[in-house]
C-alpha cells in the first residue's frame, strides 16, 4: 500500500468509526452508575477482594502437599492429559481438544 | 523468651513448624492451636483474596486445586502491600513455573487477563476526548496524531484463545473453544471493565498506539495482519471511552 | 475536601459498609447514622468503590478503619502507605480515623491478619513513636482499637489496660472500644471482662464497635472464641455493651459484619438494637 493509500485508508476509517458511534463527548459516569442494579454483585467481579480485620474459623493451615489432587475432582474442566508444557502449534481440532469448553 | 515477629512470621507461614516457644495459653501451656488461628487467619484470608482476584483460574482447576495452588502461591509470594484488592500480581509469573498445572499453558495469561481487568477496575477515572476534531483533520495531520488511552483501558495479547476461554466461563451458552491466538483489548466505559475480543491486527496497533502516532501504529497493525480492519478496532476504542487525549 | 463533614461521630448506631448494601443504604438507612470503611478499599485510582465512598460522604458521616497500617510492627511505618492513608483521609474528611493495636507486616511480608503484640516498654516506645507519626502526618488524632487475643506473650511486663493507658498519655490518641474483642480475649485468656472494662481508659473512647464471633475450643478442650465478624453479636456482649453505656453516656457504635455478610435488614436490625441501648441513657 502507497503512502497515499494508507493515508486515505486511514482517513475514510476514522471518519466511518466517528459516524458510527455519534461521539458525545460523554461525561464521566454519573451518580446513577454508582448504585442501582448495577451493583447487584454479577458486574462486581473484576473488584478483587476486600479487607477485612475479622478471623476465621476456617480451618486451612496445612498445606505441605504440593501436589493438585486428581483431574477427577475438577469438576469443571477434565484436565488435559498433555504435561508437556510446551505451546503446541498443531492443527486446531487437535488443540482445541485441550481446551476448556 | 521473646518472640520477634521474623519468628512469629516464619512460623506462621510454615504449616510444618510448631508454634514459637514463649506464647502460651492461661495455664501457661505452649500455643499450639491457639497459634493457629493466627495461621490459619492468614492462610485462608489470603486463599480467599486469590479466589475473588483470579475466580476464572479458580474454575479452570477447581476449588481443591485451587486451595492447594493459593496456599502454595501465598508462601512464596506473600503481600507486599496492605492493598489486598490488588494481590497476585505475581500469579501469571508463579503460574509460568507452577509443575502441577502445566498441562495448562493459556493459565499464565488468564491469570495476566484477571489481574488487568482488576487493575482496570481501580484505575482512574478519565474524560474520555472530544473526538470530533479528528473528523476536522486533513489526512496528514491525522497521520500524525496521538490517541492516548485511558488510564482503565488494558491489553492483553495471547498465542492462546483466552478471551473464548472466558466466555466459556462466564457466559451461558458461550460458544465451544476454538483455537486462536487472542488480543483482548479491556475498556472500562463506565465503571464496569469488559474485555472485548480484537481483531486481527488489533493487538499490535493498539500496543503501538502507545507511543507512535495513528499513521505508525496502522501501519503495524497491517504488518500484523494485511486485513486489519481500523475502522472496527477504532469503533471498540470509542464505545469503550478509552481515548482519553487527542494530540 | 467534600462539603458537610463533621469532626464527630454522632452518639448513634453505624455499620461497617459494604459494596453489596449500597443500594438499601441509599433508599432507607434506617436506624444508621454513619458509615466506617476499612481505609484500604479505597486507595485505588479511581473506579466505583471511589465514586461510591464519593457519595456516601456527602450524605453520612465517615469513619474510616485502617486495617493495614502495621502499628505494631519491628519495622518503620509503610511510608507509601501512610502517605495514601492521608490523602483519604484528607479527601473524605472522616468524622473518626482509627487503627489497630496489632502488626501485620514484617520486612516486606503483609500478612493480612491483626498479629499479637506482646506488652513491654519495648514494644510501648515503638508503638507511641509510630502512633505520633501517624498522627503527625495525617494530621488529626487516631483512636486505637484494643484487639482479640487468642494467646499470651510470657515476656508481657504489664495488662493490656495498663498499656493502652501509657499510650494515650504519650501520645494523645483516643481509644476505638471493640467490646466483641473484650468479651473474645477474657474467654480466651479465663479472665473476666468487667475487670477489664473497669481497668480501660472509657475517657479516651471516640467508638464502640460490636460484632459475632465463632466458638471453638483449644486442644484442651478449652473454650476458644474466634472473631469471624460473621453473626450477630451475643448477648453477653449486649450486656456488656449497656453497662459500658450506662457507664460512658450515648456513645458512636458500630455494627461489624465482614464475612458471610447478610441482607441489609439483618444489619440494620442489630443496629436497632444498638439504638434500644443508645436511648435509655439519653
Amino acid at each position: 500500500m502507497s503512502n497515499t493509500m494508507k493515508t486515505l485508508a486511514v482517513a475514510g476509517a476514522v471518519a466511518a468509526a466517528l459516524t458510527a458511534h455519534t461521539t458525545t463527548t460523554a461525561q464521566a459516569a454519573g451518580k446513577e452508575k454508582c448504585y442501582g442494579v448495577s451493583l447487584a454483585g454479577a458486574n462486581d467481579c473484576a473488584a478483587g477482594p476486600g479487607t477485612t480485620c475479622a478471623g476465621t474459623s476456617t480451618v486451612d493451615y496445612q498445606g505441605n502437599a504440593w501436589t493438585l489432587v486428581d483431574a477427577g475432582t475438577c469438576t469443571e474442566i477434565e484436565l488435559p492429559a498433555m504435561a508437556d508444557g510446551t505451546a503446541r502449534e498443531g492443527s486446531l481440532e487437535e488443540l482445541g481438544r485441550d481446551l476448556p469448553a | 523468651m521473646t518472640v520477634g515477629q521474623d519468628i512469629f512470621r516464619a512460623a506462621v507461614l510454615d504449616p510444618a513448624a510448631m508454634a514459637p516457644a514463649g506464647l502460651v495459653d492461661p495455664q501457661g501451656r505452649p500455643a499450639g492451636k491457639r497459634f493457629d488461628v493466627y495461621r490459619n487467619n492468614v492462610a485462608v484470608s489470603l486463599t480467599e483474596a486469590l479466589g475473588q482476584a483470579f475466580p476464572i483460574i479458580r474454575k479452570l482447576v477447581g476449588q481443591t486445586n485451587f486451595q492447594i495452588l493459593a496456599g502454595t502461591f501465598l508462601r512464596v509470594h506473600p503481600p507486599k502491600d496492605p492493598l489486598v484488592a490488588l494481590y497476585g500480581d505475581d500469579m501469571p509469573a508463579f503460574l509460568e513455573g507452577f509443575e502441577s498445572t502445566r498441562n495448562l499453558p493459556y493459565l499464565p495469561d488468564m491469570a495476566r487477563l484477571e489481574c488487568a481487568m482488576r487493575r482496570s477496575y481501580h484505575a482512574a477515572d478519565s474524560i474520555p476526548a472530544d473526538l470530533n476534531g479528528l473528523g476536522a483533520m486533513d489526512p496528514a495531520q491525522l497521520m500524525a496524531t496521538h490517541l492516548t488511552l485511558s488510564p482503565a483501558t488494558r491489553l492483553i495479547r495471547s498465542k492462546w484463545p483466552i478471551h473464548g476461554i472466558w466466555r466459556a466461563n462466564t457466559e451461558k451458552d458461550a460458544p465451544k473453544v476454538q483455537m486462536s491466538a487472542d488480543d483482548v483489548l479491556i475498556t472500562r466505559p463506565d465503571y464496569d471493565p469488559q474485555p472485548i475480543l480484537l481483531p486481527p491486527g488489533g493487538g499490535a496497533f493498539i500496543a503501538q498506539l502507545r507511543t507512535e502516532p495513528l499513521g505508525s501504529a496502522f501501519e503495524a497493525a497491517q504488518a500484523d495482519a494485511p486485513d486489519f480492519d481500523l475502522t472496527t478496532t477504532l469503533g471498540l476504542l470509542i464505545a469503550g471511552n478509552a481515548i482519553a487525549h487527542v494530540a | 475536601m467534600l462539603d458537610h463533614q463533621t469532626l464527630t461521630l454522632p452518639n448513634a448506631p453505624g455499620v461497617g459498609y459494604k459494596a453489596q448494601h449500597f443500594a438499601a443504604i441509599w433508599e432507607d438507612p434506617g436506624p444508621v447514622r454513619w458509615l466506617e470503611i476499612h481505609a484500604e478499599n479505597y486507595m485505588g485510582d479511581g473506579g466505583r468503590p471511589i465514586a461510591q465512598l464519593r457519595n456516601l460522604a456527602e450524605r453520612f458521616p465517615i469513619s474510616v478503619h485502617g486495617v493495614g497500617l502495621s502499628i505494631g510492627g519491628e519495622g518503620s511505618l509503610n511510608a507509601d502507605h501512610l502517605a495514601r492513608l492521608k490523602k483519604l483521609v484528607d479527601w473524605v474528611g472522616p468524622a473518626s480515623f482509627s487503627e489497630h493495636l496489632a502488626w501485620s507486616t514484617h520486612d516486606t511480608a503483609f500478612l493480612n491478619d491483626l498479629l499479637p503484640l506482646p506488652y513491654t516498654q519495648a514494644t510501648l516506645n515503638r508503638v507511641a513513636d509510630h502512633i505520633d507519626q501517624v498522627q503527625h502526618v495525617v494530621g488529626r488524632q487516631m483512636l486505637l482499637e484494643n484487639p482479640s487475643n487468642y494467646l499470651a506473650f510470657e515476656e508481657s511486663e504489664m495488662a493490656e489496660t495498663e498499656f493502652l493507658e501509657a499510650l494515650i498519655k504519650r501520645t494523645g490518641c483516643g481509644l476505638l472500644l471493640d467490646i466483641n474483642n473484650v468479651f473474645i480475649s477474657a474467654t480466651n485468656q479465663q479472665t473476666d471482662p468487667r475487670s477489664y472494662l473497669n481497668a480501660f481508659p472509657l475517657r479516651a473512647v471516640g467508638e464502640i464497635h460490636l460484632g459475632g464471633h465463632d466458638e471453638d475450643q483449644d486442644e484442651y478442650g478449652v473454650s476458644l472464641l474466634i472473631d469471624s465478624h460473621g453473626a450477630p453479636v451475643v448477648d453477653p456482649v449486649w450486656q456488656l455493651y449497656a453497662e459500658v453505656i450506662a457507664i460512658m453516656g450515648p456513645t458512636p457504635t458500630l455494627i461489624e459484619w465482614d464475612t458471610d455478610v447478610p441482607d441489609w435488614p439483618v444489619l440494620a436490625a442489630e443496629a436497632s438494637r444498638a439504638a434500644d441501648v443508645l436511648a435509655q441513657v439519653r
